[in-house]
């Protein structure tokens, strides 16, 4: 069962692309991500990726949020 | 009752805060500005029962009880400090059915603030109609307060919380979450420094205190050692917080709230929307074209009442000229004050429809797809994707397009976006523009195809925005804040824009602008008129002297009104002024007339053309007088060299000069209202009448 449960970052799922919040960053931003919802168990989905990549659209509990690469690279997700 | 209650509205930025609030004060409301900064504080009165009136105050909204910009601070400092003046008796907590779990975690903070609070949950029908349903009564148990079911959009439910508000209201009897855990051994000597009642209001201050007003340096400096001796972090103690409160909402949610159906529906429309809107091409499209809708609206809607407001004005000036007596004060009430008065209202149709629109946007939703569209390409430029709608409205009037830079969360963006919004081609160079391009540019043809001097014209709007990112490129680097800022935010759910909202902020913002900017703004066209109408005694004298011979010539009344008022603006301050500019101008290829409508065009760009036809004596205003003009500046030589003043190389330095320089002083007088100091408007006259300096000088030497 192991293999299946590979954490990858956020900022490196395509769209349409999803799977379970496992670890948040450190620090400050960790608290910001989860006031927003983006909580460790919840479901996160990839839903619209902006030209060249940047910024990313995704769904989270039951609302969209909009964040940057570089806020959803410490984002671990279990896909 | 000897005071009136005092009522907070506290709640997430998308919650139904500010619909709930128009429902609860309907038209008795005021946007005035917290003391000290640029944060709207929008207040007004209900009446709860008949004899019992409170006044309602909107708080900026917030996610959770840590703040990072400016306006969360507000919030914060309202409900953690009793000597604030907004300081609220009750609270309404805002909370959003459909998005109950992160509501819940904003409202867990403020009651154990332990402040009395009533939970006013907003869009239950819409939670429902998504197959959610809440048992309010069982939450109402859970939290120990009263919940409310309301629909804030159609005012259901309003009712019900009046009642609610006129109740007894206390605070609940078990906090939600143990403050101790999260501080052990740290919580009681916190509470007796800083006097907190509640143990979790303790422990915010303990995170923000620096930032906290109501403490001098000595309280700091010994919440500082206390904070050191326990070793206290407060992004952990924050983490640690946000986490233990949501294990609780996850538990009660379980008893609260049962899905019915699934859930995915209440978002279905927008995602479906989105795959059109955020397109990676088909966006972009879409984006372009409402833009050039917005603007061709604003262009030819503006029109009429500007025109309007022109001719009203001047009527107003020809009859209040005639009606006082002839002199001084006639002048400075006529030409001084209701020119710069003038000034400022011919500005409003502009900003109102622009404001129109961009709440219509906002309200739909669409704001936020366009700065997710533009993010990317903003932040290489020093700003964020949220500079974009400013950047982009600065093409009609940089005015109502700073005063659009608010919700930039980092001060930062927030500021270089100020400072580059002027560099975009704003309504007022269009007919300064028109005029020069004709010295510039031959009329012709460009392989009988294109209209030479209309490429020039779209040139001269592209270099506005090739500036606008240059200059923000190169100010990234200068311009540094500390402060914790991040772009992660909320695509809210696209519905219907609010009417009635559109127009109440339209109506504000015209306000603003009116009372705030409009001050500055006739302050400084008094100074102009003064230094265009006024001279030292001998020079005007002089030109006194010759008028009476020159009366005598065949000259008609009209032809001799002209030569006066060109003679006298010559033998002005403003006049001098223009000579003594002249060695710094010149290398530019400007002579000293041009130095004087540089000078007068302070006020506003479009000034530029009523003081060179008053130079040129033809006559200001309509169409003939600009043929005029047009061709007694052809007509003109320089004195000693007899070239003509107004070459291409002339023309076109003049043209980037005007495209580059600060020359709105309505501009200047609004950029210091929203940095509440003069620092940030000088620094940008500075910077970018340098810039043009630079860049005339260059355009000339390399043309002539």
């Amino acid at each position: 069962m192991m293999h299946s449960k590979k954490w990858v970052s956020l900022a490196r799922l395509r769209k349409g692309e999803g799977g379970i919040i496992r670890q948040l960053p450190e620090g400050d931003l960790s608290v910001k991500l989860m006031e927003m919802g983006f909580l460790p168990g919840e479901t996160v989905l990839v839903e619209q990726v902006a030209l060249l990549g940047d910024p990313i659209s995704v769904k989270v509990g039951n609302s969209l949020l909009t964040l940057r690469k570089e806020e959803a690279r410490n984002v671990m997700v279990e896909s | 009752m000897n005071r009136f209650k005092r009522i907070a509205l506290v709640g997430s930025p998308n919650s139904g805060k500010s619909s709930l609030f128009n429902q609860l004060t309907g038209l008795r409301q005021k946007v005035g500005n917290f003391p000290g900064v640029t944060v709207d504080k929008r207040s007004g009165w209900l009446q709860l029962a008949q004899q019992q009136m409170a006044e309602v105050i909107d708080l900026p909204g917030i996610y959770s009880l840590h703040p990072r910009r400016l306006d969360e601070y507000i919030t914060f400092d309202v409900l953690l400090n009793s000597e604030n003046e907004a300081h609220p008796d009750l609270v309404v907590l805002v909370a959003d059915a459909t998005n109950l779990k992160r509501s819940l975690l904003l409202c867990s903070q403020v009651l154990d603030l332990r402040i009395p609070a009533v939970v006013a949950l907003n869009m239950v029908d819409l939670a429902r109609s998504g197959g959610l349903a809440i048992d309010t009564k069982q939450l109402a148990r859970q939290l120990g307060v009263k919940v409310v079911p309301i629909n804030a959009r159609d005012g259901k439910g309003i009712t019900e919380l009046k009642r609610a508000l006129q109740t007894r209201i206390q605070t609940p009897a078990h906090d939600f979450i143990d403050s101790k855990q999260l501080a052990d051994g740290l919580l009681e000597p916190l509470q007796q420094l800083t006097g907190a009642a509640a143990p979790y209001a303790a422990l915010q201050i303990a995170c923000h205190y620096i930032n906290f007003y109501c403490f001098n340096a000595e309280q700091k400096a010994r919440l500082r050692s206390l904070l050191e001796q326990h070793r206290f972090s407060a992004a952990r103690m924050q983490a640690e917080e946000t986490l233990k409160r949501y294990e609780r909402i996850g538990r009660m949610l379980d008893q609260v709230a049962h899905q019915i159906t699934n859930p995915e529906h209440m978002l279905d429309a927008t995602r479906r929307m989105d795959r059109v809107l955020l397109h990676p091409i088909g966006g972009y499209v879409i984006l372009l074209l409402i833009f050039l809708m917005v603007f061709q609206a604003v262009f030819s809607w503006a029109q009429y009442p500007m025109d309007a407001i022109d001719g009203g004005i001047g009527w107003l000036k020809q009859k209040l000229a005639a009606a006082l007596p002839a002199g001084v004060l006639n002048d400075l009430l006529v030409e001084g004050m209701l020119s710069g008065i003038g000034g400022v209202v011919v500005f409003l149709p502009q900003i109102m429809i622009l404001f129109g629109f961009i709440t219509v946007l906002e309200d739909s939703g669409y704001m936020m797809r366009v700065s997710f569209l533009m993010d990317r390409l903003m932040r290489r430029m020093g700003m964020s994707g949220k500079s974009t709608m400013p950047l982009v409205s600065g093409m009609a009037c940089a005015v109502p397009a700073i005063m659009g830079t608010r919700n930039i969360e980092s001060q930062r963006d927030r500021l270089i976006t100020i400072l580059v919004t002027p560099l975009m081609s704003c309504s007022a160079r269009l007919p300064v523009y028109t005029l020069l391009i004709s010295f510039a540019v031959p009329d012709t043809r460009l392989w009988g195809l294109i209209h030479l001097q209309g490429l020039v014209l779209l040139g001269m709007y592209l270099l506005g925005w090739v500036m606008a990112f240059a200059a923000g490129f190169v100010l990234q680097f200068f311009i540094k804040f500390r402060e914790l800022s991040y772009y992660v935010s909320e695509l809210p759910i696209y519905r219907w824009p609010r009417w009635k909202n559109v127009l109440v902020t339209m109506v504000e913002k015209g306000k603003v602008f009116v009372i705030d900017a409009g001050k500055v703004i006739v302050a400084i066209s008094v100074v102009l008129w003064f230094l265009a109408s006024y001279g030292p005694r001998p020079a005007m004298q002089q030109v006194d002297e010759r008028f009476q011979q020159i009366s005598q010539s065949g000259l008609t009344e009209q032809e001799q009104q002209e030569w006066l008022r060109s003679h006298k603006l010559e033998a002005s301050y403003a006049g001098h002024i223009g000579k003594l500019m002249e060695p710094l101008i010149t290398p530019l290829g400007f002579d000293w007339k041009i130095g004087i409508a540089l000078l007068t065009s302070f006020a506003a760009r479009e000034v530029f053309v009523g003081t060179m036809a008053t130079i040129y004596s033809t006559g200001a205003g309509d169409d003939g007088g600009l043929d005029a003009l047009r061709e007694r500046m052809r007509n003109e030589r320089h004195p000693e060299t007899g070239e003509p003043v107004y070459s291409v190389a002339t023309a076109f330095s003049l043209m980037i000069f005007f495209a580059l320089a600060m020359q709105c002083m309505s501009t200047l007088a609004v950029v210091r209202r929203e940095t509440h100091s003069w620092k940030w408007p000088l620094v940008q006259l500075g910077y970018l009448t340098g810039l043009a300096y630079l860049f005339s000088l260059v355009t000339f030497q390399l043309l002539s």
